[in-house]
């Protein structure tokens, strides 16, 4: 038992809570003082204690890595989410399978941030490292595992715990030092490379929104009402930048290894933070122009404030349990409801009281906005974006609703839409063309003066040229639905009347150009989407199949298709067949047919689900000419991956050969995750039904008389007995002198290539029969030397066969999709080029 | 009255119209015999049913037929008010499916039959072990 580490982490934790607290006392000290002597006193005092707190967390993360990547399994985080075959780089990934890592990994990039805020920025510094150490504080708490005396209030969740405090488990009572020998293993989900980058890019984005509210409340807070903006902007653009590239990591994420067949489920914890992006990309655009011409300033602080809270707000949905049955990856309830509430009712309150404090004495702009300004078009497409968040937002938040009505002692069944995919797109789809269109129109005005006189001259070209391009590609792709036409125009509008703009700008000053750039890669987005969810086509469509009862003769259509082994299927235009089950090696490159080898043990007997397999070479194995093992030589197999090698055909040419997984461990489940062939114009997508085998039965035995070098049928396939040969040697049995045993070699033709199946028949003592029957596995053929006729030289065969392998399969093609990464791309790209030029403005004071 | 203010009422106005008349596409949950009332009354509004798979006394589950050519399977669910009902599923089974502790079927009847559409599953397990698979 390793009692010293855990301690130690604790005790981190708890300095990190106590120093947050101080500094942001400290911070508030410092404001107050009038004497300069002591408030840089106080000032120092403050530093001194984030940096503390700064330390701590570090430590905080260093002795949790330690306790994972030391296997020490007596501490419940340890236990429940790694385990000791783990790669390093999956290890990392072990830190946010936990609520706790979770939370950790939040505050080292808060941390982070505010050392960096701590060291560039002057008159800011106090006011907004008290908002920033007070929701270190909030979130240090959740991981403290510290309870109240006297009160019996736990507070926190701590990842230092020991197993036996966590599970109530016999096994303690009578060994309390009892020890795993090893971990549950990481959800297979997150043993992929994006759950190594996704989710500390996602709460870096989450930690950085904290940024522009702390400015804005010390502004409110300091009456400097005005001069907020200017170093919140950079930093707002910065996360914008970063919360939507980890949103779209995780979608990229989703559609490599989920198998709903796309990157966007509007699953509650999806919503849960696409709603916030909206809302900061709204508030860059109020920001954007209050520095141009000082409006919207009432708006900024609204919007800047709502994405803090509506970040706070995302954190309660995932994090406390209450979406319960209807998202499908929420953390487990830790039991921090209450805190979570608390941590979101302070904040929501603080910023109300402010806003209210000193609503009057914010400077408003008495003058009406003209139609023909440009401030009006961004203040419309601010709202839009925020009508768009809000129609998401409200049915997500129906298991709060319903949990509200309950707490009052009603009873309340509001279910979230059954069909959410379809639900909230076919509104959000509008959304985006009002979004496309008035931003694309606004580029005009925000770069150039419009007058009432010109404004149809300086639409016309863009509208017509846009016009032109969407009906052409509409006819092209076949866009008959006007929903989906009328999105189309809206994206290329957006793209070309921005590369106008761009075009104009960029010989200007280049550095300007990152507004127009971003919304260019908002307009290749919307296509992308478009036409990869939109025109989304199965493959694998099977109208033709059996129907199980006649009651559901008109729910013919089913997306999923049976493949038997080698036997190809046509679907839409593609022929598809499989190829068998593949495994993969573990210490070298590549897949490996299970027929070329022998598995020594099950996956997961009586050892960790994870320990490598080893397994026999039945056969020289061979990739791409060279060779990896020989015959009999043991290697190493991955236990938990199959894949299942299937073709895909078009016109005779081989499209794509792809080897969609299942994993599978018992202690996590199954997950079967797709492979992808990629090309320019389209996505082949191919995933398994995560089926189990059923145990085999074999058909009963059929007798053949066959002579040599004549062809006869087995299960429909050609075969011929080549030789009957005595043998000198059989494994398992002993020969001696009066014993005798012969071995038949039987050629099977399958559909790719032949078989040899080699039964032997042995005679001991004279008169003892044993018979030794041989597999060929993938043609699902069994065959036994039955018996000897020397005096006719023939042979009878007993036959015995199997369904044969098969597997069940859902093919996609999704059109486009390469256009919705770029668009992320050049989106980024548009973002940085933002950000480093109000950066810039930051530093010399603009 | 600012023109801005007028356009954020305009948008708050269509966005709660929005929300309203979808209103009716959010479902309900309800037990077996609401939602046979429903159908049964011609409603073909997809709701939810919660409810637990039927077990032996051994605590196996019984009652899953899965059909020959794998492409669908129907099973027992019991609802919160004990009724049982044979729910079919016209896709192949889920992963973790006889893992579940709770499952959640959207869909409708048709005739005596329940058709999910959708099956959720609540496997706390996947995330939390909860008892220790160990031995001394």
């Amino acid at each position: 038992m390793h009692y010293f580490i855990g301690n130690l982490g604790h005790f981190f934790v708890i300095v990190s809570f106590v120093a947050a607290i101080v500094s942001a006392f400290a911070y508030a000290r410092a404001i107050n003082q009038e004497n300069p002597e002591l408030k840089k006193d106080w000032l120092t005092n403050a530093r001194i204690a984030f940096y503390i707190h700064t330390f701590s967390i570090i430590g905080t993360g260093v002795v949790l890595f330690l306790i994972i990547y030391l296997h020490y399994f007596e501490y419940h985080y340890a236990y429940s989410h790694s385990d000791k075959n783990l790669p390093l780089h999956y290890l990392i990934s072990t830190f946010w399978n936990g609520q706790e890592g979770s939370f950790w990994l939040w505050m080292f990039w808060q941390s982070v941030l505010g050392i960096i805020l701590l060291n560039t920025q002057k008159s800011w510094e106090a006011p907004a490292m008290v908002v920033f150490a007070l929701v270190q504080a909030f979130l240090a708490s959740m991981i403290l595992g510290s309870v109240i005396p006297g009160l019996d209030v736990k507070i926190g969740s701590s990842p230092f715990i020991l197993l036996r405090d966590a599970l109530d488990d016999p096994i303690f009572k009578m060994d309390p030092d009892f020890i795993p020998v090893d971990g549950n293993g990481l959800n297979p989900l997150l043993q992929n490379y994006w759950m190594v980058i996704h989710p500390p890019t996602l709460f870096l984005g989450f930690a950085s929104t904290l940024v522009p509210f702390a400015f804005c409340l010390a502004g409110l807070w300091q009456k400097r009402y005005t001069e907020w903006i200017r170093p919140a902007l950079p930093w707002a653009l910065f996360s914008a930048a970063i919360l939507g590239l980890g949103i779209l990591m995780g979608g990229y994420w989703a559609y490599e290894t989920l198998n709903f067949g796309g990157y966007w489920n509007w699953d509650p914890v999806e919503n849960a933070v696409y709603v916030p992006w909206l809302v900061l990309v709204a508030s860059i655009h109020t920001m954007i122009t209050y520095k141009n011409s000082k409006t919207a300033l009432k708006a900024s602080i609204i919007l800047v404030v709502a994405v803090f809270v509506l970040i706070l707000y995302s954190t309660f949905l995932v994090r406390s349990g209450i979406l319960g049955d209807t998202s499908v990856h929420s953390f487990t309830d830790l039991g921090l409801s209450g805190q979570l509430l608390l941590y979101l009712f302070f904040f929501t309150a603080m910023a109300v009281f402010l806003i209210i404090r000193s609503w009057k004495e914010i400077p408003t702009t008495h003058e009406e906005v003209s139609t023909y300004s440009r401030e009006f078009w961004i203040f419309l497409g601010a709202a839009t974006l925020c009508f768009m968040g809000l129609q998401v937002l409200i049915p997500t938040s129906i298991p709060v609703y319903n949990s509200v009505v309950e707490s009052f002692g009603f009873t309340s069944n509001v279910a979230p839409p059954a069909d959410q995919v379809g639900f909230y797109s076919k509104f959000q789809l509008w959304f985006a063309v009002l979004v496309a269109l008035i931003s694309g129109t606004g580029q005009f005005f925000w770069w150039k003066r419009m007058e009432r006189g010109t404004i149809t001259s300086d639409l016309l070209l863009p509208v017509l040229l846009s016009l032109l391009v969407a009906v052409v590609t509409a006819s092209v792709s076949k866009v008959y639905n006007l929903a989906y036409g009328l999105l189309l125009f809206a994206g290329v509008y957006i793209i070309l009347s921005n590369i106008i703009v761009a075009g104009r700008v960029f010989r200007k000053n280049p550095s300007l150009s990152g507004g127009a750039l971003a919304h260019m890669g908002v307009g290749l987005m919307l296509i992308g989407i478009l036409f990869s969810s939109g025109y989304s086509k199965v493959v694998s469509l099977n109208n033709s199949g059996l129907l199980i009862s006649k009651q559901f003769s008109n729910d013919g259509n089913r997306e999923h298709l049976l493949l038997y082994l080698h036997e190809p299927e046509l679907m839409a235009g593609y022929e598809l067949e499989y190829l068998g089950e593949r495994l993969e090696l573990r210490d070298k490159d590549g897949f490996i047919k299970r027929s070329e080898v022998e598995i020594l043990g099950q996956p997961g007997g009586g050892k960790s689900p994870t320990e490598p397999l080893d397994a026999i070479a039945q056969n020289d194995i061979l990739k791409s000419g060279k060779k990896l093992y020989s015959q009999g030589d043991t290697l190493r197999l991955h236990p938990e991956n199959i894949y299942y090698e299937i073709e895909m055909r078009k016109n005779g040419k081989v499209e794509a050969t792809l080897f969609p997984r299942l994993q599978i461990n018992p202690n996590m489940g199954l997950l079967a995750s797709p492979d992808l062939k990629r090309a320019l114009g389209k996505d082949l997508y191919v995933h398994t039904a995560p089926l189990v085998r059923d145990t085999i039965i074999w058909s009963e035995m059929q007798e053949v008389r066959v002579k040599k070098g004549i062809e006869f049928f087995v299960n429909d396939y050609v075969a011929m007995l080549e030789d009957v040969k005595r043998i000198e040697r059989v494994e398992g049995v002993t020969l001696d002198g009066n014993d005798a045993a012969v071995q038949a070699k039987i050629k099977i033709e399958g559909e790719r290539g032949s078989y040899l199946a080699e039964p032997i028949f042995v005679i001991l003592d004279g008169s003892q029969v044993g018979r030794i029957f041989d597999d060929v596995n993938d043609l699902g053929v069994r065959i036994t030397l039955l018996n000897i006729h020397p005096e006719v030289e023939e042979f009878t065969l007993g036959v015995e066969t199997r369904q044969k392998d098969w597997v069940v399969i859902k093919a996609m093609e999704k059109p486009l999709i390469n256009i919705l990464w770029l668009g992320t791309g050049v989106l980024m790209m548009g973002f940085t080029i933002a950000m480093i030029r109000r950066f810039k403005d930051f530093r010399k004071g603009m | 009255m600012k023109k801005s203010h007028i356009a954020i009422l305009v948008g708050l106005a269509a966005t709660v119209a929005i929300i309203l008349t979808t209103a009716s596409d959010a479902s309900t949950y309800v037990t077996f015999d609401q939602a046979y009332q429903l159908a049964s009354s011609g409603s073909r509004k997809e709701i939810h049913v919660v409810g637990e798979l039927k077990k032996d006394q051994l605590g196996e589950i019984i009652g899953i037929e899965k059909s020959p050519d794998h492409l669908s399977f129907s099973f027992l669910l019991i609802d919160e008010n004990k009724k049982e009902q044979k729910v079919h599923f016209n896709e192949p089974m889920p992963a973790d499916f006889l893992r579940s502790e709770k499952v959640v079927v959207i869909g409708h009847y048709q005739e005596d039959l329940f058709v999910a559409k959708k099956i959720l599953l609540k496997c706390p397990s996947k995330y939390q072990e909860e008892k220790l698979n160990a031995s001394l």
